[in-house]
């Protein structure tokens, strides 16, 4: 079982940063978001709807730094739906885990996601967030709708259709945050995301220039 | 080594990164409030002229320097230099009180078919006590009393003419001087003259309906000196406006509400238009009278100003609630009797029935126009439901339409059992019900004013009278806060349909949906993890 570990680079620091940031962000327009649904009492009414319109803005900017960095970089092919091995990552998640196996798609600097994170990730990043984008968008702008030739929009719809983004995010948080110990350690890919080093089997291919300077900086 | 510097760079980036982006939303924060509001500043500038200035002295003019020995003598005089005034203000509602005439041959107006859940009616001004009111010398038939509204001094002017004759003519010295001091009082007040002041219009507006507050929620003798807690623009220690300065007019008619007609058909600021009458909030305030980014300011086009900014009304002074005229006639020791309630009010008359007062009202809230539906004596209505005697009209789809607050007065008044219409019974005088006591008596004489059939058989229905709560406005540290209205349940705005408000409007079933759906990563992931440990444990081994 014990196999020699190394460490790779694998998300640069404007990938991590911009995790974070979009983190944070989320995770306070999720509480500011129920509280004005009216789930709670947290920062009270008038701060939750504030902080809500300020941090949605914030986030719909920096989105779109995202997007540029996405595409400039190409990292755009990481999210490129693929059903290769997709069958064999469930079945490791539903079974191998439990068994100890080792995951069917490790991580490498050109395959960050496996199949399944793909998906997800391709889903999350290219519809759910937009369309909690976008209805949050006509939500904070709704008295320009007449202007913005939308008079025929309902609030009601775009704030029902905006809930349901924000149910879609929770019930994904809940679960990216569980599989975040799904590593080789407990905390190995939180720690990655901070670092932007990854620990991962010395079996796996790495491409010579990753593994000379991952070598360099274990030593 | 190394790695442990760049670490440490990477962390100090992205702390700086944080920092930047929280100084940015505090620095967001802050600029806000260091300018007033710009709906604040329009307000200031349109009253920014405080001196009231006048080029008459009244007490110098020649016309006014004689004995005035009757009410007529002394408008003889006002119209001797106003020659136009009369005219104008026998045009006006404060004159005729009558509003308009529907398609269908009702009048509107407490003059003609109009009835309301208090006194009920003025039997088209046959009932004498609705006639203090009146601002002419007496009722409708004599002259019009200039001084109701324009003397700075109070004369109980029947007693005062009716002395001064008896005085005048006796042939005792004392008398003699006695009238001649009656004499000098009626010319001090005849001289006294200038725009209408707030007790001017107190007089009539503060006590509507028979006494102190009884009708409006915000109008009552509390408003007389108010304090800016109480008024924040009327307020002796804030702006201290005179009702004159919002109700503005042309050719003697006041800007306000008239029955059916709204007191403004279009939200104009001064900016927009500088004749407008000041009439509205948005007059001098402007549409978005808020600070830049404020959440108030988005709420305009469907939230009334007052909803937010009269939170309670009667808040000095209790206001009458309900009136239940079906109480009415009990006696004790054979005599008709008055009690009152614990907090001084009277809480039941004999010659009017039960009654409930509360300060401190939270208002009602409706969509609203700025038109009310009032019923008249020539309506049918539905006496097995609650009757709405007056009723905003508006609606969510209208653009003009506002939520709005209301005080609601609950009755319990007569009507006609067999027509199916509401009945006016006689209050004052001989025949009057507070005489008599004796409804069929009363019913039947008020009705002959109102030359509406009365089949005789009467009983009593439930009615509600809304009036538009628009007088106390509130210190902005004291206005109607967010979750008042944004409140699941029981909140101020808890029944009002057409508009999804955040924090009371939900889909049900997708909240059912989305916790299941939230509850069951959780159970899902706890029960993998759950996995996990036993299944690492055992591997061990």
């Amino acid at each position: 079982m014990s196999k020699k570990m190394i460490n790779i680079y694998l998300y640069t620091r404007y990938e991590r940063f911009w995790h974070w940031l979009q983190a944070v962000s989320i995770i306070l327009l999720l509480l500011s978001g129920f509280e004005v649904h009216g789930v709670y009492t947290l920062f009270g009414f008038q701060t939750a709807v504030t902080m809500h319109n300020f941090v949605g803005l914030a986030w719909l900017i920096a989105f779109a730094f995202f997007v540029f960095w996405i595409f400039t970089t190409g990292e755009w092919r990481q999210y490129i739906p693929t059903t290769k091995k997709l069958l064999s990552v469930i079945r490791y998640y539903s079974y191998g885990i439990f068994r100890g196996e080792a995951h069917p798609v490790p991580k490498r600097i050109d395959a960050k996601h496996n199949p399944l994170q793909r998906l997800t990730y391709l889903g999350l990043a290219a519809f759910l967030l937009p369309f909690q984008m976008v209805t949050g968008f006509l939500y904070w702008g709704y008295n320009s709708w007449a202007s913005w030739g939308l008079s025929g929009l309902s609030l009601r719809v775009i704030g029902v259709l905006h809930t349901l983004g924000a149910f879609s995010i929770l019930t994904f948080l809940v679960i990216h945050v569980y599989m975040t110990t799904t590593g080789h350690s407990l905390l190995a890919h939180i720690r990655a995301m901070i670092s932007g080093w990854e620990e991962v089997s010395e079996d796996t291919p790495i491409e010579a220039w990753e593994q000379a300077r991952s070598k360099r900086s274990t030593t | 080594m190394n790695k442990q510097r760049g670490l440490e760079a990477r962390w100090a980036t992205l702390t700086t990164l944080v920092v930047v982006f929280l100084g940015l939303a505090a620095g967001a924060y802050a600029s806000d409030s260091e300018d007033p509001a710009p709906g604040r500043a329009m307000a200031q500038q349109a009253v920014k002229e405080r001196a009231h200035w006048t080029t008459t002295d009244h007490s110098q003019l020649a016309a006014l320097q004689k004995d005035f020995c009757s009410g007529d003598a002394i408008t003889a005089a006002c119209l001797s230099c106003h020659s136009d005034a009369g005219e104008q203000f026998k045009q006006t509602i404060h004159w005729t009180w009558i509003g308009d005439t529907s398609a269908d041959g009702k009048q509107y107006g407490k003059a003609g078919d109009s009835l309301n859940n208090f006194c009920i009616s003025t039997n088209r001004m046959n009932d004498q006590s609705c006639a203090d009111c009146h601002p002419g010398w007496k009722g409708k038939e004599a002259g019009i009393n200039c001084l109701n509204c324009h003397s700075q001094k109070k004369v109980n002017w029947s007693e005062a003419f009716e002395d001064y004759t008896a005085f005048s003519q006796s042939n005792d010295p004392e008398e003699k001087e006695l009238a001649q001091e009656i004499q000098k009082e009626i010319r001090s007040a005849a001289q006294s003259i200038g725009r209408p002041t707030r007790q001017n219009c107190g007089e009539c507006h503060f006590k509507g309906g028979g006494g102190d507050g009884v009708k409006h929620g915000d109008l009552d003798s509390s408003l007389a000196k108010p304090n800016r807690i109480l008024d924040v623009h009327m307020g002796l220690d804030g702006q201290d406006f005179k009702c004159t300065r919002c109700h503005t007019t042309v050719n003697h008619n006041v800007a306000g509400r008239i029955y059916s007609k709204p007191a403004f058909t279009e939200r104009k600021s001064l900016i927009q238009d500088d004749l407008t009458a000041k009439i509205s909030c948005e007059s001098c305030h402007g549409n978005t009278p808020h600070q830049k980014g404020d959440k108030a300011n988005d709420h305009t086009d469907k939230v009334a100003c007052q909803s937010c900014h009269i939170p309670e009304f009667a808040r000095v002074l209790p206001t009458k609630m309900s009136w239940d005229w079906s109480q009415a006639g009990k006696l004790k020791d054979g005599k008709p009797y008055k009690e009152k309630g614990p907090e001084g009010t009277i809480d039941y008359m004999s010659i009017k029935g039960a009654f409930t007062w509360q300060k401190n009202v939270r208002p009602e809230y409706a969509w609203f126009n700025g038109s009310m539906q009032t019923m008249t004596v020539k309506d049918t209505i539905d006496p097995s439901k609650t009757v709405a005697v007056s009723a905003p009209t508006g609606s969510p789809d209208d653009p003009h339409s506002r939520i709005f607050p209301f005080k609601v007065h609950r009755g319990k008044q007569p009507y006609d059992k067999v027509n199916k219409n509401f009945v006016a019974p006689l209050l004052s005088g001989p025949d009057g019900y507070w005489t008599t006591l004796d409804w069929k008596r009363s019913i039947s004489k008020g009705m002959g004013f109102m030359e509406v059939p009365y089949s005789g058989e009467f009983d009593f229905v439930p009615t509600t009278y809304h009036f538009p709560t628009t007088h106390m406005v509130a210190p902005k540290e004291n206005v109607v806060s967010c979750v008042q209205c944004h409140v699941r349940q029981g909140g101020r705005l808890a029944d009002i349909a057409g508009v999804y408000m955040p924090g009371r409007d939900r889909s049900k079933p997708l909240d059912l949906l989305g916790w299941v759906a939230i509850l069951g990563a959780l159970i899902g992931v706890g029960i993998h993890g759950l996995g996990r440990v036993f299944t690492t444990g055992r591997r061990k081994e």
